[in-house]
């Protein structure tokens, strides 16, 4: 785990994430640096994304919890048409597909942090990399991934 | 107990398309394109449109049944029924809806349709263009994960990688479209034919599964269909194509969020097929044609996968040109040309064809067709299917 001090993934202007109670705790999280995932205190499973009720045990109370920010690589993708104004002239990027084993293996989507014609390998071991958007309000901080070296 | 089915109770009598535009190209607004391909099928199956009771759409069709009533006079509006899903997902829910609601008898005379005019609205390829991305997309939006391309392609990689299925096979499939398209006037991409060369050199959309003709356009058009009790359509100008099976909806947890799908590689067909096989009492093996919806061409895959007419570990055989063409292959696959290349008309172009090949007057006959399955919207769900057949499967 690290602030990164590297460029961003992908160039500004692109949508942040709206600011909605369900998901604030896991926002609250990559602002300082944690992974915190939706935890079940009725059966205790990990879900993702953040639902209202467990969709295992059907209890409404959810709690959050913080996980090693460690996954594998279960898919990807490397997208080279822009999709938005904000990436005109940009790419192509590389999307993952993370699943978390230490959370229930839930996977999350992020960038991954390679150059454009890097390989990408399913089942490589990847780290979180938190990506802080701090000029914009209110600011927020995405969560990416670079392969484990 | 008696056995609940729509199995051979109901009939596609009558179907109708207007012109197939390119994106944007329509003279005409898109709910006058709704009315133009009403007015067809109606025609189509010798049926005052007065005499229609009822309406099913789907993907969230603009063209909504109390207006196309009031628009058409009909004198009583008995169903009225839109889909949820996006896209092309529930073009065969559709027709089933208004089996349905023919069966039960809370209408007699039911159309199915789908109008679209998109460039008069918005775009399908591009994202939202908001500051700010909520629910699901707040975690896929700032990633550059918007399009409907983007949404899926993930899924194809993963089972592609797994299965070692060539991108070749994935051209085969386009392909087959526009080859089918080629004797097609109603084709967008008639006269327009697509060689190996010209797939292998289109640009990349995604790598590594999506290249240009990988993924549908999008179209102007409108294409609807007439659904009546089985009994009522023997007297009809057409020869009868009877509902043999039909099944919408996903497999376990099939919509979780940002991408946690249990079983994720997948298009959502497994269980549906499952149910609709079982109401046709048929399997692929029974079919003479099919027609399976492009939305991108790895879906395809996906979905003739779970319907039983491809294995995995076979595709790279069974998945080339020459098995995909009508008349003599293997497995005839869209056999107008598709989405790709008739008319991305979300598939309801797809259900018009089937008709076609059951009636013997497609443009690309198959001969003898007596069982044709129209495999929908694959990789969004819910996801729907059907199979239609001749007078001689009931």
């Amino acid at each position: 785990m690290s602030i990164s001090t590297t460029p961003r993934a992908l160039p500004a202007g692109l949508p942040a994430p709206a600011v909605e109670p369900l998901t604030m705790p896991y926002w609250d999280g990559t602002r300082a640096g944690k992974l915190v995932i939706q935890r079940c205190r009725g059966c205790g499973k990990f879900q993702w994304g953040p639902e209202w009720v467990c969709h295992r045990c059907h209890s409404f109370e959810l709690g959050w919890e913080e996980v090693a920010p460690r996954g594998r690589i279960w898919s990807w993708q490397r997208p080279h048409h822009p999709v938005h104004p904000a990436l005109g002239g940009f790419g192509p990027y590389t999307i993952v597909l993370v699943e978390l084993p230490h959370a229930d293996d839930v996977r999350m989507v992020g960038n991954l942090l390679c150059p454009p014609d890097a390989p990408v390998t399913i089942g490589a071991e990847v780290e979180a990399v938190f990506e802080p958007h701090d000029e914009v309000h209110p600011p927020y901080t995405l969560v990416q991934w670079r392969v484990v070296t | 107990m008696t056995e609940r089915t729509l199995r051979g109770k109901v009939a596609i009598a009558g179907i109708g398309e207007t012109t197939y535009y390119r994106h944007g190209q329509s003279p005409d607004a898109e709910f006058k394109l709704a009315l133009i391909a009403i007015l067809e099928a109606c025609r189509d199956a010798g049926i005052d449109p007065r005499e229609v009771d009822g309406f099913a759409s789907y993907g969230n069709d603009r063209s909504d049944a109390p207006r196309l009533a009031a628009a058409l006079g009909i004198r009583d509006l008995r169903f009225s029924n839109m889909h949820w899903g996006g896209g092309g997902g529930g073009v065969a829910a559709a027709v089933a809806n208004a089996a349905a609601a023919v069966q039960s008898g809370m209408a007699n005379c039911v159309i199915a349709f789908r109008s679209l005019a998109q460039g008069q609205f918005a775009r399908y390829g591009r994202g939202a263009q908001a500051a700010a991305a909520a629910g699901d997309d707040a975690f896929l939006a700032p990633y550059g994960l918007m399009s409907p391309a983007q949404r899926f392609a993930m899924k194809i990689t993963r089972f592609m990688t797994d299965h070692g299925i060539r991108h070749e096979a994935l051209r085969a499939i386009a392909m087959a479209s526009y080859h089918h398209a080629q004797t097609n006037p109603r084709a967008v991409m008639h006269g327009r034919p697509l060689t190996a060369e010209k797939y292998d050199a289109s640009r990349w959309i995604i790598e590594p599964f999506h290249r240009l003709f990988d993924c549908c356009q999008e179209n102007d058009g409108a294409g609807a269909v007439l659904v009546v009790p089985a009994e009522r359509a023997k007297d009809l100008p057409h020869r009868p194509t009877y509902l043999l099976g039909a099944a919408q909806g996903g497999h376990h947890r099939s919509a979780a969020p940002v991408h946690n799908a249990p079983d994720y590689a997948s298009a959502h067909f497994k269980t549906v097929a499952r149910n609709m096989w079982a109401m046709a009492k048929l399997g692929p093996q029974d079919c003479d044609v099919v027609q399976a919806y492009e939305n991108f061409t790895g879906g395809v895959l996906l979905s003739l996968v779970e319907h039983g007419f491809v294995d995995p570990g076979r595709a790279n055989e069974q998945l080339v040109l020459e098995n995909l063409l009508a008349p003599s292959g293997k497995m005839p696959m869209n056999t107008s040309g598709g989405n790709l290349a008739e008319c991305y008309m979300h598939g309801l172009e797809m259900v018009n064809e089937a008709v076609r090949q059951l009636r013997g007057t497609a443009c690309n006959q198959v001969p003898e067709a007596n069982v044709v399955a129209v495999l929908g919207g694959p990789m969004v769900t819910p996801v729907s299917s059907l199979v239609l057949g001749t007078e001689a499967t009931l």
